[in-house]
């Protein structure tokens, strides 16, 4: 017996060995690196540094490619656009000292502060030239270089009908920018917040065409932080910048931002003490624990500018009736969905645009589950209709994209709509590129979407609606007199009366009713008790500018 | 031998070609445009990023150039990822996915084999009975829900390991440990039942009646002959750990190539899949190969020269 | 004690009962059944199979609860004397889903099993019996097509063709029958030569006859061997594809779609999970046992 535990024994040493000398070879670097750094921080009281999960690896962490969340992200650490949102959500100046502009809101001047990128070169005006021409180039291929066609002439160039010169973007000098915009645009200095309209260091994008590819001398940023280290689909390793104008109000010396893509993974390793930080807006909390995270008391929830909403398409019958449009909508149980189904303290929507730019927003249109009044619109459409019983209705069909989330909250109105109006719906699902195709192009009843904002301002979820034809309408609805609005608005300098236009807009779009909005979407996170100052704003962006542990 | 080899070598040229082949034309029937968003494109753009990808080329020279470049060692752009390349994947996740395959390997041949050789020792003894339900509990739990419920116990509950990620030694031993255990499972079985045959023949029990110990015995003649069944395992055993360490990289948030895998999947990106996937049945081709060949060197009554696999 | 010789008598020899069996002749199947019955582990996964087919038929009956009803004010309920095994995170009967599951999860591996039973009698039974150009060639594709890795290919079908119950048995059986159809052919080259084979030709029957007379039936137990190791592999490989969210989309419910859905709960409402993933277990636990049981049986070098 003995000696066969020896046996066991030996395959084991020579196993063990084996292991740890491969582990020894791949981690040797990694792993002293790792120690004399936790060396230098142990000097103050609490390590300031913060680990979070990012999900995946960034589309790119060029600010003129970047197009999605997680990019966006990590831009917001390591770069700075003339203006940042503050904690209170409102832009301040940030690589701009001071800003002017016309009294019709159409120019802007930017006074440049004295910045320096992280390889020491200053930041120049030339560099915010060089980076939104080069994102409007359709040759670089940015997906989102739409967002900078409040820019005069920037439509035309990237759609390749007008030379990078007509731009209406000037340096005149080292540290002043002129930009000229297509109409006023009384948000300007929000976009300008945005990863897109970042600059990018001239002379290094010359040299290196490639320099957003890998972390390393090349990828010069002029944020609060710096990337030191970028492991493809593993980690980014970022560290505060001291080239960084206001580097006394940052406190992480390091964010390490881990690509793990599974939200079950990433709340065990948050209740394991491996992350500091779980959930929205870097990463996902697993819908199945949030009732417990919540009677823990341990889950944040946010409102951020976003709606889930159902799309009708207002020229398939009997979609076409108004009233029949508007019976399905009432008929909904919002407050049973967000409660059951997706658990994240979402605000049920009775309006289209999310209160945190419409403050009345909140209790919207009409009552959520209002049976009563449904069954009224109902009973009018099918008069209107000429037919006598919700039977005889020409079947509807709702579609979704493949998967589970939207999955419930389709049958469960399918569900709704069945006992509260006897409507039978047929649920239908297919693949995200596969469904948008066919909402685009119309080939749908009625089908679920979401918009999140793209910056504070209702015309961000107005104007989707403004043309039949319209990139993102799908529901082939317009409306005259709701078109006027956002045109007279666009003209309004006024920032209050502007909003009231806008409203009266919204009212228009509620009471046709193209879209029966679900819910406002928020984001849901837990953190370390002892993490303070991360700011999260309306728009479901994060800093960790101010972020430090106590 | 050569001739054997060279023979070998041509089907599994052939297989290949099919393989590529048939990913090349299943991703062309695949729905959707690669960059279709819930924000269109200007058609300037689109175009652009057609040309770049070469979606703009009719289909057969499409698949000419795919060809070539494979040829080449070149599987292509990510769609999803700006500026990665499929090839940058297979560099930086591979060595990931290779150390966590070899370990578990390790693993499963360790504990299988030694299971199996105490299973056949104390045949229908309790050990045995304890060795074989391990097996058969390896066998019949689906990998996702045998690594979730380590992971629960071992790093949540107990906290003994990591709960995730690829850093230090110790984040290594659970995943290879979930990885292991059905390939464990398999050899443990495959060994029990070559030991059983082995322990039947009659040079053992003519090593037993010289007076050679149960231990000189166990280790001079029967494992010896006994492991060979484990030896052709070899091949349908690397499969099963590139198959699994998808869904174990993924629970356990590994940066390997099955991870990258399983999110081409849920992203489609096509590219992805189909670089992956050829690059994938390269390995494994090659690996089967490899074992076949190994085997004719250690088991001498195999004559290679037939060709035939499986007879 | 005397021994006198008036004690013993002349019997003389009784040729008729010389040539006598004690032991009641058996037939090959019967003999099989003997030693599969004495297999106790085999037998129990009998049982086992049993039961979960009979609950997998009545199963969903035995529960006033639909296994695709939505219950919003009844999420997450454990098991009581209500829903016995508790509900879903959409307040559905984890008991009704359950049976549903096993209907859907058996029938994919039995189906899988099915097809290649078909496919690979047909291709191995006829490499195995025209021989020659034929059979190289034959062979030779199964050889090619064998090269090239299952679950990958399984995986690229259900990318590009959608995913519903068809796909996966096709996409299950594209590579599947290859093993089916080699052991086939093997069984049948060895056979092919045997003399009542050739009896039976030199008899005049024809083609269909001599496969379906006595080559099919005599390479039965292979491929019964096969199919059941077929089946589980097929669940299994449901389960994978599952949890990769490549799975039957909803709301059908296989017990593959029902444990990876009930995964990231298995912290909080763990019988979500526990449910579907134990019954995953005894059924390819059972299937396992049945086919090594019914190798062994069929073994004849096994016979003690």
């Amino acid at each position: 017996m003995k000696k066969r535990l020896s046996v066991f024994f030996s395959m084991l040493l020579v196993l063990s060995m084996f292991l740890t000398a491969c582990g020894g070879f791949n981690k040797e670097d990694k792993a002293s690196n790792e120690s004399t750094k936790k060396g230098d921080s142990k000097k103050s009281d609490v390590p300031q540094e913060m680990r979070v999960n990012i999900n995946s690896e960034p589309f790119s962490l060029n600010p003129g490619l970047a197009n999605d969340a997680t990019s966006g992200g990590v831009l917001l650490q390591t770069f700075e656009g003339l203006t940042r949102i503050d904690k209170d959500g409102k832009p301040q100046p940030a690589m701009a000292e001071k800003i002017t502009h016309s009294d019709d809101l159409k120019t802007y001047t930017f006074k440049l502060r004295d910045a320096k990128w992280t390889n020491g070169d200053p930041v120049t005006a030339e560099d915010f030239v060089y980076a939104w021409k080069w994102a409007l180039d359709p040759k670089n291929e940015s997906q989102y270089a739409y967002q900078l066609y409040y820019v005069k002439g920037a439509q035309a160039i990237n759609e390749g009908k007008a030379g990078a010169d007509t731009l209406g973007i000037k340096a005149v000098d080292d540290k002043t920018l002129e930009v000229q915009l297509e109409n006023p645009t009384p948000y300007f200095l929000e976009l300008t917040a945005f990863y897109t309209y970042f600059p990018v260091n001239h002379t290094v994008a010359a040299k290196n065409p490639k320099w957003y590819a890998e972390a390393g001398a090349d990828y010069v940023s002029n944020g609060p932080f710096k990337m030191t280290g970028w492991s493809h689909q593993d980690k980014i390793t970022l560290e505060k910048n001291d080239q960084y104008w206001d580097k006394d109000s940052v406190k992480l010396t390091k964010v390490e931002m881990y690509m793990i893509n599974d939200p079950n993974t990433e709340l065990s390793m948050f209740d394991n003490g491996e992350l500091d930080w779980a959930g929205s807006p870097f990463g996902t909390l697993p819908t199945d624990a949030l009732k417990q995270l919540k009677d823990d008391g341990k889950l944040n929830v946010k409102p951020i500018a976003g709606t889930y909403w159902f799309k009708f398409n207002t020229e398939k019958p009997p979609l076409n009736n108004v009233n029949i449009r508007k019976a399905l909508s009432y008929a909904i149980n919002r407050q049973a969905i967000v409660d059951n189904i997706t658990q994240g303290g979402q605000i049920p929507a009775m309006a289209a645009v999310p209160p945190s730019m419409i403050k009345e927003n909140k209790k919207g249109y009409y009552k959520d589950n209002d049976v009563e009044k449904a069954k009224e619109y109902l009973k009018k459409g099918l008069e209107e209709l000429g037919l006598k019983d919700a039977k005889d209705l020409p079947p509807i069909t709702v579609s979704y994209n493949t998967s589970e989330a939207h999955q419930k909250i389709a049958q469960a109105i399918q569900d709704m709509w069945k006992s509260n109006l006897g409507i039978d719906v047929k649920l239908d699902n297919a693949e995200w590129k596969v469904y948008i195709d066919k909402l685009h192009k119309g080939d749908y009843m009625v089908g679920r979407m979401g918009w999140l904002g793209d910056f504070n301002d209702p015309i961000n979820f107005l104007e989707l609606f403004r043309d039949k034809n319209g990139g993102n309408n799908d529901t082939k609805w317009e409306n005259p007199e709701f078109k006027q609005l956002l045109a007279d608005s666009a003209k309004e300098s006024d920032a209050s009366k502007r909003l009231d236009i806008l409203k009266k807009a919204e009212a228009i779009f509620m009471d046709e009713m193209p879209v029966a909005p679900i819910y406002f979407y928020t984001n849901v996170w837990v953190k370390k008790d002892n993490l303070k100052d991360v700011v999260t704003s309306g728009l479901g962006d994060v800093q960790l500018k101010w972020a430090h542990f106590e | 031998m050569a001739k054997y080899i060279t023979k070998r070598l041509l089907y599994l040229l052939f297989s290949l070609y099919l393989i590529i082949t048939a990913t090349f034309f299943l991703m062309r029937l695949a729905p959707g445009n690669p960059f279709t968003g819930e924000k269109q494109l200007p058609p300037e753009i689109q175009a652009s990023l057609n040309e770049h990808y070469g979606l703009n080329k009719p289909w057969y020279v499409q698949y000419g150039d795919y060809l070539v470049k494979i040829a080449h060692w070149d599987f292509g752009p990510s769609f999803k990822y700006n500026s990665r390349t499929v090839n940058d994947l297979i560099n930086d996740g591979f060595p990931v996915s290779l150390f966590l395959g070899v370990e578990a390997i390790l693993i499963a041949l360790a504990l299988g084999t030694l299971l199996g050789i105490i299973a056949a020792l104390k045949h229908n003894k309790w050990q045995d009975y304890g060795a074989m339900i391990i097996a058969v509990l390896g066998i019949s739990v689906p990998s996702f829900i045998m690594a979730t419920v380590l992971q629960y116990f071992l790093a949540i509950k107990w906290h003994i390991f990591p709960v995730a990620r690829w850093d230090s030694f110790m984040h290594t031993i659970l995943p290879a440990l979930a990885l292991a255990s059905t390939p464990m499972a398999f050899i443990a079985r495959l060994t029990r039942s070559s030991m059983l045959e082995v322990l039947a023949n009659d040079y053992i029990r003519t090593a037993k009646s010289k007076g050679l110990g149960q231990t000189a015995i166990t280790i001079k003649h029967t494992i010896r002959n006994a492991l060979l069944p484990v030896v052709s395992y070899m091949g349908p055993l690397s499969a099963g750990i590139v198959t699994g360490s998808f869904v174990i990289e993924k629970i356990f948030g590994i940066p390997g190539l099955g991870s990258h895998f399983v999110m081409s999947i849920s992203n489609r990106d096509y590219t992805v899949i189909m670089g992956v996937t050829v690059f994938y049945s390269i390995i494994l081709l090659s690996a089967i190969l490899l074992v076949d060949i190994a085997y004719g060197f250690i088991d001498p009554r195999i004559k290679l020269t037939s060709g035939k696999k499986g007879e | 004690m005397e021994i006198s010789k008036e004690k013993f008598q002349i019997v003389g020899t009784r040729s008729t009962e010389a040539e006598k069996i004690s032991k009641p002749s058996l037939s090959f199947w019967k003999d099989v059944s003997i030693r599969f019955r004495k297999n106790k582990l085999a037998m129990f996964g009998v049982v086992l199979l049993i039961l979960l087919i009979i609950m997998a038929i009545f199963g969903p009956y035995m529960t006033k609860f639909d296994y695709r009803t939505n219950n919003l004010v009844n999420t997450n309920k454990p098991p009581g004397s209500m829903h016995w095994f508790g509900t879903d995170d959409l307040g559905r009967d984890v008991f009704a889903r359950t049976w549903q599951g096993a209907r859907i999860s058996l029938f994919i591996g039995i189906a899988a099993a099915a097809v290649d039973f078909f496919i690979g009698v047909f291709w191995g039974g006829l490499a195995g019996y025209k021989g020659g150009r034929i059979d190289e060639f034959m062979m030779r594709f199964a050889d090619v097509l064998w090269g090239i890795p299952y679950l990958l290919l399984v995986i690229l079908f259900m990318v590009v063709m959608g995913q519903s119950l068809g796909t996966m048995i096709l996409a299950m059986t594209i590579t599947g029958w290859i093993n089916m159809a080699r052991i086939v052919r093997g069984q049948v080259l060895s056979l092919k030569s045997q003399e009542y084979v050739l009896a039976s030709k030199t008899l005049g029957a024809g083609l269909q006859r001599i496969m379906g007379k006595h080559l099919i039936p005599n390479t039965m137990g292979p491929i019964l061997v096969t199919m059941t190791l077929t089946v589980p592999s097929a669940i299994f490989t449901e389960a994978f594809l599952s949890y990769l969210g490549l799975g039957l989309t909803p709301p059908l419910a296989s017990w593959g779609t029902m444990a990876s859905d009930g995964l990231p709960a298995i912290k909080y409402y763990p019988w979500r999970l526990f449910f579907p993933a134990t019954f995953i277990c005894l059924t390819i636990f059972a299937f396992n046992v049945i086919g090594d049981g019914l190798r062994d049986a069929l073994d004849p070098r096994l016979r003690k």
